[in-house]
């Protein structure tokens, strides 16, 4: 973003109006008030855009042949293993990402800790657009995309965990916009909507809350439909939903330190001050948080080994495999954490949330497909699988990043709010 | 001020919760306490009368119009394929298939019969978030293609690997399993397809209450013949279809680690927790809140703290 140079002091925008006291029209805001040529050379000047372009190119044609003929066309079509890598990652590891809307929601709003103030937006934004993109997911994964609010209005099965799931994860979408609406209000202008919205933040924070609980918790527990097929060390019938609903405690935590590190990192422009002055503060703080949790998460994890008997399944090449998951995804996080707290060295603590954010994805990417079906055979994902899984993300990436250059996130806005 | 907009909003989720609790729970539990037909009507598969003819894997396709296969029904050689290691399995063209296994010790190659079990208390049926699925009073499970979303949970759930998706459509997905001959025979009292087909009388059809009565007529009858257990008697609550095998279950490919109570058992504690939380947690919050802003709270601060931020 260099062509924000200091020849145009205006810019980047945080206000209404301009330097001479005309408002920024909505077009300019959008074009983050360059002038096209402007906008795109510098668009084209960034190699991850290069990268995207790369992605979308094979990854839209897939989507359309997935639209067009069926999932067949672009999985392995398995009635062994219903479900693949669009729920396995997109669904089962992005909604514990983005846990992070609600903890610091409640840590701000509930608890009262100003302190996390400068990073509550973002934290909001990434559960936001994580659910909304776990939609998307969903959205290619199922059979029948266009009766997705079935579960809600035409045909109601109220007790199967997948009909928790719907609701919840439906409601709380609502809740989440809600919960960013203020910041796109700042940034339009339409100031009385955000005090509307204002006036509910408690309520919205407790249903977050409520809510999130919940379908963290339901997730887990619509494996307990599978008894007979995944790996006993990755299903605990009585504790599934705790060890879902804890871990996504350090998995949206670790993934607000990553997305704040992105931002700092390639977005410094976009960052106002306070978040750059407050962030290793407020990193080490989640890291701290997030220490926790995972102590928490690794006993909750033996009681269930213990509480079902199955040392022995440890000493087998699944338990190596599964203490080699514990080990790298949580243990050495927690450790680090653990040790930047004390060192005060946030650098560390970034690093170790990376690695939780990859730990998650990878204990959901065990449960749902390596340790499911452990007795027959292990699916590998068709290509185009892969490809489209990766083009969702980047089609999340780039979202992400288009919001968080606009809207008032990581800054704050000086116009009137 | 704040105080009596927090309070005033507090009061008002905690009714909403309250009610969507009450809600929950009755549908909850009324579904919880399903527990079959026991008027219902089964199949006795005995696997020591079959002989692997095929005959009503041929009448099942025609039943049920299913594309023709790619080998004959008279083709015994697909016995000998082999997918991912494992022997061939239902899908969207075929509701049942026979499987032959060479057990150790047997003069005699065995043959299974499999295709849906039709469960008391189905896991499809339990599992699926828009009530696809029918347990009917005459004892089969039924598919509504109308309101499926096409999520496969059931798919998941199913602890015999049976329903199956019809991947290869874009436009028309569905769910294929055996419907017990619902809508064609089963309604009007009549024996399924496959069950008429069958030369041998591998197949006998009946009241499930009479079936496991004749099945344990058999093993006691016939000192030793039989393994003293009918599969699904008890498997995952009871299944309508059952079976008599002359080995050990595990040697013809049954899992005998399925639970031996309905899948819906398992996820009861969890579906139990949600009033729970629906209800505790606004007021637990609340008044976390209300302690961890006390101090303000008592100066008298009238502004709203979001404001001042
Ligand atoms: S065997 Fe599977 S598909 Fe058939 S009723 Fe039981 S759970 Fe449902
Ligand atoms: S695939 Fe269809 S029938 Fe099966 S659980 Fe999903 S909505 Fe229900
Ligand atoms: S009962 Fe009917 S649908 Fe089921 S396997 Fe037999 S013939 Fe096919």
């Amino acid at each position: 973003m260099r062509l924000f140079s200091h020849q145009r002091p205006e810019l980047p925008i945080v206000d209404h109006v301009k330097t001479d006291g005309t408002p920024w029209t909505l077009k300019e805001k959008l074009w983050l008030g360059l002038s096209m040529p402007d906008y795109f050379k510098q668009f084209f000047r960034n190699p991850v855009n290069w990268l995207m372009i790369g992605i979308f190119a094979v990854g839209l044609p897939l989507l359309l042949q997935r639209y067009i003929y069926g999932l067949t066309a672009v999985t392995h079509a398995s009635n062994d293993y219903p479900w693949g890598l669009f729920l396995g990652f997109g669904l089962f590891g992005m909604v514990p990402l983005s846990a992070s809307g609600f903890m610091l929601g409640t840590t701000v709003e509930l608890f009262g800790r100003k302190d996390f103030h400068p990073i509550e937006r973002l934290a909001l934004l990434n559960g936001l657009l994580g659910y909304f993109f776990a939609v998307v997911y969903l959205e290619v994964d199922l059979g029948m995309p266009w009766r997705l609010p079935y579960p809600m209005v035409v045909s109601l099965g109220p007790a199967a965990v997948l009909f928790l799931v719907a609701w919840h994860v439906a409601t709380y979408l609502s809740v989440q916009i809600a919960e960013v609406l203020p910041a796109f209000f700042e940034w339009i202008g339409w100031l009385k909507g955000k005090r509307v919205i204002r006036k509910m933040v408690l309520g919205l924070t407790i249903a977050g809350i409520i809510l999130s609980t919940l379908h963290q918790g339901a997730l887990g527990a619509l494996f307990n439909y599978a008894p007979a097929k995944i790996h006993p060390l990755w299903l605990s019938i009585n504790f599934q939903w705790i060890h879902f609903f804890c871990s996504s405690i350090f998995g949206g935590l670790s993934m607000v330190i990553v997305s704040s590190t992105l931002i700092r990192n390639f977005a410094g422009w976009r960052c106002d001050d306070t978040f750059k002055k407050s962030l290793d503060d407020i990193t080490l703080k989640l890291g701290k948080g997030c220490s926790l949790a995972m102590i928490t998460y690794l006993v909750i994890k033996l009681v269930a080994v213990a509480h079902d008997q199955e040392w022995e399944y440890l000493l087998t090449g699944w338990g190596g495999y599964f203490m080699l998951e514990l080990g790298v995804g949580v243990i050495l996080p927690m450790f680090m954490f653990a040790a930047a707290v004390r060192n005060n060295a946030p650098g560390l603590a970034r690093a170790a949330a990376f690695i939780s954010v990859v730990g998650i994805i990878w204990n959901r990417l065990n449960t749902s497909m390596i340790a499911f079906n452990w007795e027959l055979y292990p699916e590998i994902p068709h290509w185009k699988e892969v490809w489209i899984t990766i083009t969702l993300y980047a089609l999340y990436f780039i979202t992400y990043r288009f919001i968080v250059y606009r809207l008032p996130i990581v800054y704050r806005w000086k116009g009137e709010r | 001020m704040k105080s009596t907009v927090s309070r005033r909003n507090f009061i008002k989720g905690g009714l909403a919760g309250t009610v969507a609790a009450t809600v929950l729970k009755e549908n909850t539990s009324q579904a919880a306490s399903f527990e079959g037909y026991p008027e219902g009507m089964g199949v006795l598969v005995d696997l020591t009368r079959c002989v692997g003819c095929r005959s009503c894997e041929a009448a099942c396709n025609q039943e049920q119009k299913l594309p023709q296969p790619a080998k004959p029904f008279n083709d015994f050689s697909v016995f000998d394929e082999i997918e991912h290691g494992q022997k061939r399995r239902t899908d969207e063209t075929r509701y049942t298939v026979v499987n032959r296994y060479d057990v150790p010790g047997q003069d005699h190659p065995l043959f299974r019969k499999i295709q849906c079990n039709h469960c008391q208390e189905p896991a499809c049926l339990t599992s699926c978030f828009v009530n696809a699925y029918t347990k009917t009073p005459e004892g089969a499970v039924i598919y509504n293609a109308k309101v499926c979303v096409g999520c496969r949970t059931c798919m998941i759930a199913c602890p015999f690997y049976i329903p199956t998706f019809k991947y290869s459509s874009a436009f028309n997905p569905r769910i294929m399993k055996c419907v017990f001959c619902y809508d064609t025979r089963l309604k009007d009292g009549k024996p399924p397809a496959c069950v008429e087909a069958c030369p041998q009388e591998a197949l006998t059809f009946g009241k499930r209450s009479e079936l496991i009565k004749i099945g344990q007529q058999r093993i006691r009858e016939t000192s030793g013949k039989y393994e003293d257990h009918i599969y699904g008697e008890h498997e995952v609550g009871g299944t309508a279809w059952m079976y008599l095998s002359s080995v050990p279950f595990d040697k013809v490919g049954f899992d005998t680690h399925v639970p031996k109570e309905p899948i819906l058992n398992l996820v009861k504690d969890f579906l139990g927790i949600v009033p729970m939380v629906l209800t505790i947690w606004p007021a637990l919050f609340a008044g976390f809140h209300l302690l961890a802003t006390r101090k303000d709270w008592l100066k008298g601060k009238t502004e709203d703290d979001h404001e001042e931020e």
